[in-house]
């Protein structure tokens, strides 16, 4: 099998039964498979909440981890909706101008790096510094800050063999902390400075609510762009056609990058905890129980996607869930698609071939499941 | 050539020509308020809502299943709604008004 290829682990219990089953931590997780499913219980967030105890959301669960509610991810409606109303035009400056071309200069002054190397781990020498380095802009802090982040490894939350590490966790929270309280005292022009000051319902955000947002702001973007760009890029080695296409039709990228996400679903799911009794196809989900919106398994049901299994480079109508869907969807979903489609127009232009020399994949264990979500090293060559 | 008018949430109406490509696209070009296109016309984020003024629902014709069940899990939608990303600029168009959901 190709490095770039990613199998569906779901389809069996998807086409069958519609839901799957996985424990977590003693707080098991039923499992919403199908596509019209886990876009129905997007929509219902009534029924399926996302303002529950701060991280019973988030699989594996963050409940022993952190007390902190992350903003607006585990708010619901009507509250949910004023946060959005103050994020929303925050997290949409990546569609100026100005900030594209910086992100261009920071991506192609990443890409002569890894050119002139003989080869690279993709993850660690590329993905993660692109990610980091691309945070400044959409936190508006000084580029120098992304060596300190980039020196915390790839996972904020997981170090190696272990899913939760509550001393990695700690890393983030103590440095969120004291960069709120010197933006309190130096107020500047980034996201800290602007939290610090707006004003929701009457009242300015609180420090903790601050926190909420920039955890959720470091954590929510931090695997899920690297393995949007990591697994991109096996699929460009493995396809070189594809990349000569992108260059010739660039009127294609979007379609592309669309469909890179739909096929490689960098967030496997998200949970919701039931606030009452209710059933999907069938199977009881008792009331404060968990459940899970399986993108990565809606994304791959073949009653809406043809060819589901295949990325098709130009598909046309995608209506993937990779960015979630309805009140909850990715707040950072232009930050990424922009990330996306500089990376694309980059690679385009000054790379002409890439190999791989090595890999090592990264398999998420699911219970039932085991899904490849990306990978742990992806040794490349850049032509 | 294709007149297309959209009426926008605070009641401003705006006429604009296209030849080709997407309504949503020539409408994000333009800066039309409420049509934002994230997912730039795939039809997976249904950020392009608009309601097709009754007497021009002819000049669209209908959605597909796709849209048709994207729509149906939007609160505002109604018979007369379609996203704008699924509109292709034809002569057939020309003359539509369209009221902006968001």
């Amino acid at each position: 099998m190709k490095n770039s290829e990613f199998n569906d682990p779901f389809e069996e219990a998807r086409v069958n039964q519609g839901f799957g089953e996985m424990d977590d931590q003693n707080d098991p997780v039923t499992m919403l498979l199908r596509h019209k499913d886990v876009r129905k219980g997007a929509h219902d967030w009534k029924t399926f909440q996302s303002g529950a105890v701060p991280g019973r959301i988030v699989i594996p669960s963050e409940v022993n981890i952190r007390t902190t509610r992350q903003i607006p991810f585990e708010v619901d409606p009507p509250q949910h909706k004023d946060f959005r109303a103050i994020l929303d035009p925050w997290f949409k400056r990546p569609l100026e101008e100005e900030y594209q071309a910086k992100l261009k200069e920071q991506i192609s002054a990443l890409v002569d790096e890894v050119l002139a190397k003989d080869s690279v781990d993709v993850i660690s020498e590329f993905s993660l510094k692109l990610q980091s380095r691309a945070l400044t802009l959409l936190l508006n802090t000084p580029y120098e800050e992304a060596d300190l982040w980039i020196s915390w490894g790839t996972h904020v939350f997981r170090s190696e063999g272990e899913a939760l590490d509550g001393a990695k966790a700690a890393i983030l929270y103590d440095y969120i902390d004291g960069r709120i309280d010197e933006a309190i005292a130096k107020p500047g022009e980034d996201l800290y400075s602007v939290l610090l000051n707006a004003v929701v319902d009457g009242k300015k955000l609180t420090k903790e609510e601050v926190k909420g947002v920039m955890i959720l702001t470091f954590a929510g973007g931090r695997d899920t762009v690297i393995n949007a760009v990591s697994n991109s890029i096996a699929y460009f080695t493995e396809h070189p056609k594809s990349l000569d296409r992108l260059r010739a039709e660039p009127e294609i990228r979007n379609k592309a990058i669309e469909e890179l996400i739909r096929y490689f679903a960098p967030l496997t799911q998200m949970g919701r905890v039931a606030t009452t009794d209710t059933a999907v196809c069938e199977h009881a989900i008792k009331a404060d129980t968990r459940a899970s919106l399986c993108w990565a398994s809606a994304n791959r049901d073949a009653t809406v996607f043809e060819n589901p299994n295949e990325l098709v480079l130009d598909r046309k109508m995608n209506p993937h869930l990779s960015f979630g869907f309805g009140t909850h969807n990715c707040l950072g979903a232009t930050h990424a698609r922009t990330i996306m489609k500089i990376v694309v127009e980059v690679l385009t232009e000054k790379v002409s071939t890439m190999e791989i020399v090595s890999a090592e994949e990264n398999i998420e264990d699911l219970g039932d499941f085991k899904r490849k979500v990306g990978f742990h090293r992806l040794q490349v060559k850049f032509n | 050539m294709a007149k297309i008018t959209f009426i926008t949430s605070d009641d401003e109406t705006i006429t604009l020509e296209g030849t080709s490509g997407s309504v949503m696209a020539l409408a994000v070009d333009n800066g039309i308020k409420g049509i934002d296109g994230d997912c730039g016309g795939v039809c997976s984020c249904a950020t392009c809502h608009v309601h097709v003024l009754p007497e021009h629902v002819s000049k669209t014709g209908t959605a597909s299943e796709i849209e048709t069940d994207m729509l149906e899990l939007d609160d505002d939608a109604d018979e007369f709604s379609r996203l704008c990303c699924q509109l292709e600029i034809t002569e057939a168009l020309d003359g539509v008004v369209l009221r902006v959901a968001k």
